[in-house]
């Protein structure tokens, strides 16, 4: 099944891998695939927005692209937006200070901020507001709490409102063809490490599935063996120095940038070849090149976009 | 060594807290500043860190030990190549140590501190509250600081969603601590006579969660709130810490937009907040000949000309291999160019760049020994 006929995917990872950058790229790829398609930016400190070189979200989704929705989570708006379709409080004025102190309360107590978020995402997917609704969701760290709190809750409380209504959300996301986790890593060692740590808590403490792991820049290879024996030669004192007298300027640094280059690459395997080995059996791999290039915002997103569909 | 140098900053502080956006390499320049002041500052060098990369940790011998501090052998720290004058320690932050310990310092009674060590909640709560993992490693450093058993404690901050939320978890600690919300949450229980402002909270309160719920949560709340004189005056103490002369910021970034963009925000944090900014270190920068006009020209010509180069070098058996690697080394040389050039221009477009900008050339292997940090601490010097 492809990655992108589910219907909500949390895409997850260790800060500074490249995270909103995939979740946007995937979410402009399900668009252009004709998936109306709802993209959240959970931390909301702008890093969606800057992607597609749009201003601040708000809660409210608004459309960047055909069929490519935007918004930033807030659990007050979420708590407020709960409230109004639920309890029908007919004083929606009086909500904002009890909503300002439930968030703070939220904050303190396990499970409540997030399920605020989880829920306020599952009922988008519910209403079929939109075909797939991809998740900027928060770094390694909280990513386990925030999709464990709706069983985490429904164990806590034993009556209300929100007892009734966490069934249906923790239904959702046990579904594997309907809900999964991205995790995005690069080839480096710690977050390699917090990947496979990652696989096994959401395994172990949670319902959700698995649906990829996406390595991100990943560096060319330059040489098969053959050609690094070539390579070597080249390094040697005559070979550089007959390349020198030929194109007359520092060879050298050129030598030295492809040497740099080779042994970027090689430490980097080594870092894929370890998360490979040590993530489930048959989880799916995709791998997303370093892109060598001046592009920011709209066009760097429309570039990770097009690798991505390429390993689809 | 230049005047203004790491040295320098290094010698005049008694804390520096290392902080930048996630998977910059913190933890690496934090350990790398500890061998640069033990090595050539001198004095009692302790550095604290939250979770150092596995083979880091076992390279310093941080297996295991929780708060413990371990001390680096001194035949270990400069690779033979200086005579160390001071003395390298380093420790873990342990947070679910470290927030044991606090109750048992701040619980009023043997009965109070069982009550919350014992409560279901508490994991749960310390886990999660109030960014509780940047108040801890800003509460330990208070507290070794204060003991007076190092000369300079190097403190390696908490991955956090956002890398100013350690500066104002004190702060929020107290705040918390001080909230209507707290007194709200618990006066029910406390009287029978209900604050007429906590009433609507109440109803929406109890219809969404149940009163069972809410009840667990104040009486947890409750017990939490007889430390609160102590955790208070400890918060305003690690605040002040921090604010301290002796006490200063190092940046640490690498030079993509996006953690050059956090990075830029951070600096502004600091100023902001009147907080010291002592250095910035840029990690992970490309070596400066992938930018220069003269390597890029000869890099193109290898590419253009390989055919001919190719029959000038009359290297082995097969023309057309040789031919390909003249071609991948050229391209591979233009493609590093392009990053190159990009984070030279975020570089220069740093806004507030401060006294000391250290640089760390991009290295191939990871830094997996006492031996490599000796090596990176000779280029924060540089």
């Amino acid at each position: 099944m492809s990655l992108l006929d589910r219907r909500l995917l949390f895409v997850t990872g260790k800060g500074g891998v490249g995270k909103t950058s995939i979740a946007a790229g995937l979410a402009l790829l399900a668009s252009s695939h004709g998936r109306r398609t709802l993209l959240c930016d959970v931390d909301a400190r702008g890093a969606v927005a800057a992607a597609f070189e749009t201003g601040p979200l708000g809660f409210a989704a608004e459309e960047l692209a055909p069929r490519l929705h935007a918004m930033a989570m807030s659990t007050e708006e979420s708590l407020k937006e709960y409230l109004r379709l639920n309890l029908r409080l007919p004083l929606v004025t009086r909500l904002g200070p009890i909503a300002r102190s439930f968030d703070f309360v939220a904050a303190a107590a396990p499970g409540v901020r997030e399920i605020l978020v989880v829920g306020k995402l599952a009922y988008e997917v519910r209403e079929n507001h939109y075909d797939l609704v991809v998740v900027d969701a928060p770094a390694t760290g909280h990513v386990v709490g925030q999709l464990a709190s709706p069983s985490a809750i429904h164990d806590l409380v034993h009556v209300g409102l929100v007892r009734d209504q966490t069934q249906w959300i923790v239904d959702l996301l046990r579904d594997p063809a309907a809900t999964g986790t991205v995790i995005v890593a690069v080839p480096e060692e710690m977050p390699v490490t917090e990947t496979i740590e990652l696989t096994q808590r959401l395994e172990a403490e949670t319902d959700v599935d698995l649906a990829a792991v996406v390595v991100n820049r990943v560096l060319p290879e330059l040489f098969g063996t053959r050609e690094e024996e070539v390579f070597r030669e080249l390094l040697k004192d005559g070979p550089t120095k007959k390349l020198r007298d030929a194109v007359g300027g520092p060879v050298r640094h050129v030598l030295a940038g492809a040497d740099l280059a080779v042994r970027l690459r090689r430490s980097r395997t080594s870092h894929i070849a370890r998360l490979r080995q040590e993530l489930p059996p048959r989880t799916p791999m995709m791998y997303v090149p370093e892109m060598f290039s001046r592009a920011q915002g709209i066009r760097a997103t429309r570039m990770i976009a097009d690798a991505i569909g390429d390993e689809l | 060594m230049s005047e203004t140098g790491i040295d320098q900053l290094l010698a005049a502080k008694e804390v520096i807290v290392v902080c930048g956006p996630g998977g910059v390499g913190k933890t690496t320049m934090a350990a790398a500043a500890g061998i640069v002041a033990a090595v050539h500052v001198g004095g009692r060098v302790l550095v604290l860190t939250v979770d150092p990369a596995r083979r880091l940790a076992t390279a310093l011998g941080l297996e295991a030990l929780g708060n413990t501090e371990v001390r680096i052998p001194a035949e270990a720290l400069a690779g033979g190549r200086y005579e160390p004058r001071g003395e390298l320690w380093v420790a873990q932050l342990d947070t679910k140590q470290s927030w044991d310990e606090l109750i048992r310092q701040h619980a009023p009674d043997a009965a109070t501190r069982d009550a919350i060590l014992g409560n279901s909640l508490y994991e749960n709560v310390t886990a999660k509250f109030v960014q509780s993992h940047d108040y801890i490693a800003m509460e330990r450093l208070y507290e070794i600081h204060a003991s007076g058993r190092y000369d300079l404690i190097i403190v390696d901050t908490p991955p956090s969603r956002s890398a100013v939320d350690f500066l104002d978890a004190p702060e929020k600690m107290a705040e918390f601590f001080g909230s209507r919300l707290l007194r709200w949450l618990t006066v029910p229980y406390r009287s029978k006579l209900f604050a007429s402002a906590s009433r609507p909270f109440y109803h929406v309160a109890d219809r969404i969660l149940g009163q069972e719920f809410l009840r667990d949560i104040a009486d947890f709340f409750l017990l939490f709130q007889t430390m609160y004189p102590g955790f208070v005056a400890r918060a305003q103490e690690v605040q002040r810490t921090l604010r301290e002369r002796r006490t200063s910021f190092v940046v640490v970034s690498t030079l993509d937009a996006t953690s050059m963009s956090e990075c830029d925000f951070f600096i502004d944090a600091l100023a902001e907040r009147r907080l010291s900014l002592g250095a910035v270190v840029l990690n992970r920068v490309l070596p400066s000949y992938f930018t220069e006009r003269a390597a890029a020209s000869a890099a193109r010509k290898l590419g253009r000309r390989a055919p001919k180069l190719t029959s000038t070098l009359k290297l082995g058996e097969d023309p057309a291999l040789v031919e390909g690697v003249l071609r991948e080394i050229s391209e591979s040389f233009l493609s590093y160019g392009v990053t190159a050039a990009r984070q030279q221009e975020l570089r220069h477009e740093m806004r507030h760049a401060p006294p000391i900008v250290a640089t760390v050339p991009f290295l191939a292997a990871d830094i997996v020994s006492v031996e490599g940090l000796a090596d990176i601490a000779d280029r924060l010097r540089a």
